[in-house]
């Protein structure tokens, strides 16, 4: 089992090596390492969203949760898709229409780029390098979980997940990452439909077999009573008085944080125009919401097959997807399903990385640096590769330091977070507001990212007192009982985001911002003087 | 493709075709993201505060707040449906924008 596992993994890499080596050669100039030339087809642009967008968070997450929870965990699938919809009405063709690589082009482009593009290089490297951290640390448990015995520790994947991510970026750029994508979205999709198809089987092929099952659900408690549960009752996880809030809380940060996530943003740069981002944006949420509907059989299926108790004794709730395909399919479905979870987080991971070292190479150093002007042809790229290899490193220095115990669930609530409070009402003002300065878009950038930061470091996730009982990365940083009552920080965090930017833009006034609003709403609604695809 | 630099930007936004193109945008756009604002938040209200309403069985043993959840996923394939299709329309709307100010030369 072990060895087909690895013969798995050794396959992926080798098929994601030969897309980076086939990509190194076609990559020429700026456009076509930081947006593949422009020239992906919405269908693949849909493909690659859906594979930057499901990470190891969606895949092993939400099946465990649901396996876990019931109904609860299920409300995630449904925001991850809904979501979906900010992002086709109001993001994706605006952002396509007047920007060039990166989020910050757009909020920059009637603003003083200087003090706007710093501010949203420092929330695009947050956002990425947190939810980095937590894939990279899923990452080394899975892999030392799932190839337990073949002397592969948690370090070793840690830094073995680091490297492949660090070359597919280096050297394949925006295409190369585009096509890893692609090829996971596929192999996922693949794989949680097989995985849907046995679970059904198992049941006979009928839903009220299935349901009913689900209505009563095995296990054993803490006390180790056994317990009969109907996991189709919502509340199992969040409970009164803080749960109803905890889930609009939640909500708001999935649908207003997907269309503030860089690393989705940028890939509406890759194709030719507005038109092929709408319809990418389709294809994705045609993938997003039909994995995310079959996670139904995924979580319920682990809960009703395999059972709680099993879990938690083999790995615990993140492996709730692969044990699933192990009691249904074996160990060589076990193998398959272990190296599309390997697949899922290396494609999120570089995509991240492309998108934070764009950011850096872009914003920071041609634009807030050097003033806005690329020096000499290439600079710009050399940066970016040299970034994407400093991000790498911190990922993986952190990652290796916090351990596989660590609970790094929050920072993905956490990059969600930032980009709903800080990065979404800045896009939305920008677009939309005549009157909006560049104090405006500083402020709301500065107080979206710092008060999800600070209401997070406050939050269950981080304060609690623990029993003496409870030691090492299990227990919670400050022990004192958390002064705010959510996990999830958007209820609070987004107004702030839009106050700090309504705040700032009240305190003065912006001619040249206002003056420039006419040329940026025409070209965002004509797609008038929109940047083109390369040539051949 | 004109030069972006040579654009007379006022005068597109002043032309009535323009002015037409943003009001049916505004008059599709708004209505519907306030209405799957409203309808994807009744959601968690719905659950978070009236778990026993949402629990009843509704379809066999399926109860009310799956089936609801469920439902979520098909309203908003639908409304990426409607939108893409009032958006061609859109599309072809900003063409004639643009064909009347740049004659020939304009982007379709």
């Amino acid at each position: 089992m072990i060895s087909t596992s690895l013969v798995m993994f050794v396959a992926f890499v080798a098929v994601t090596l030969g897309i980076t080596w086939w990509a190194s050669r076609k990559s020429k100039g700026s456009t076509s390492y930081f947006a593949a030339g422009r020239r992906i087809t919405g269908w693949q642009n849909g493909i690659a969203v859906a594979g930057d967008y499901m990470s190891a968070a969606s895949f092993l997450g939400i099946a465990g949760l649901i396996a876990f929870t019931g109904y609860d965990g299920f409300m995630y699938s449904v925001g991850f898709l809904v979501a979906y919809l900010t992002v086709l009405f109001v993001v994706a063709e605006p952002l396509r229409n007047t920007g060039k690589y990166t989020m910050a082009d757009v909020l920059a482009y009637r603003m003083k780029a200087k003090p706007v593009r710093a501010m949203a290089a420092l929330s695009t490297l947050t956002v990425s390098t947190f939810y980095m951290i937590a894939q990279m640390v899923g990452a080394g448990t899975l892999v030392a979980l799932l190839l337990k015995g073949s002397g592969i520790s948690f370090q070793v994947a840690v830094i073995g997940v680091g490297i492949l991510m660090i070359i597919y970026v280096v050297f394949g750029g925006m295409l190369a990452t585009t096509w890893v994508q692609i090829v996971k979205a596929i192999l996922l999709i693949a794989g949680t439909i097989l995985l849907s198809l046995l679970v059904m089987a198992h049941f006979g092929f009928s839903l009220s077999n299935f349901f009913d099952a689900i209505t009563q659900v095995h296990y054993h408690d803490k006390t180790g009573a056994e317990v009969v549960q109907n996991f189709l009752t919502p509340g199992l996880k969040y409970k009164p008085p803080y749960g109803p809030w905890d889930l609009i809380s939640l909500g708001l940060a999935l649908v207003l944080g997907t269309a503030g996530l860089p690393h989705i943003l940028v890939r509406f740069y890759t194709v030719p125009d507005a038109k092929t981002a709408r319809v990418s944006v389709v294809w994705a949420m045609v993938l997003i919401g039909g994995f995310y509907i079959l996670t139904t059989f995924l979580g319920f299926g682990a809960a009703t097959i395999v059972g709680k108790d099993f879990i938690t004794a083999n790995g615990g709730i993140n492996m709730s997807a692969p044990l699933l395909a192990q009691a249904l399919g074996g160990d060589l479905f076990f193998a398959f399903i272990s190296a599309v979870a390997f697949a899922t987080i290396l494609a999120v991971v570089a995509g991240l990385t492309i998108s934070a070292s764009t950011s850096f190479a872009h914003d920071f150093w041609t634009n807030v640096i050097h003033h806005g002007k690329v020096r000499e042809a290439g600079e710009e790229v050399k940066v970016a590769r040299v970034t994407a290899f400093v991000v790498g490193g911190i990922a993986i220095t952190i990652a290796i330091l916090l351990g596989p115990t660590a609970n790094v669930a929050f920072l993905v609530g956490l990059a969600f977070a930032v980009a709903a409070s800080a990065n979404l009402p800045v896009i939305l003002f920008s677009l939309f507001w005549k009157r909006f300065t560049t104090r405006g878009a500083v402020c709301g950038l500065a107080s979206g990212l710092f008060s999800s930061i600070a209401l997070i470091a406050v939050s269950p996730s981080f304060m609690g007192v623990d029993a003496e009982t409870v030691v090492g990365p299990a227990r919670h940083f400050i022990q004192h009982a958390p002064l705010f009552p959510l996990d999830n920080p958007g209820i609070l965090s987004i107004p702030l985001g839009f106050l700090g930017a309504i705040l700032g833009t009240l305190s003065g006034r912006e001619k040249t911002a206002e003056d420039k609003f006419t040329e940026l709403t025409v070209r965002a609604n004509t797609g008038l003087g929109a940047e083109k695809p390369t040539e051949h | 493709m004109a030069n972006k630099d040579s654009v007379n930007w006022p005068q597109i936004e002043k032309s009535p075709a323009y002015q037409a193109l943003v009001r049916k945008k505004i008059m599709f756009i708004v209505p519907v993201c306030i209405f799957f604002i409203l309808y994807y938040f009744a959601l968690p209200v719905l659950v978070g505060f009236f778990p026993e309403v949402m629990n009843q069985p509704v379809w066999g043993k399926v109860n009310g707040a799956y089936l609801f959840a469920l439902s979520q996923f098909f309203v908003a394939w639908i409304l990426a449906g409607v939108y893409v299709w009032k958006a061609g329309q859109f599309d072809i709307e900003a063409a004639k924008v643009l064909d009347t100010q740049h004659g020939k030369g304009g982007r379709s």
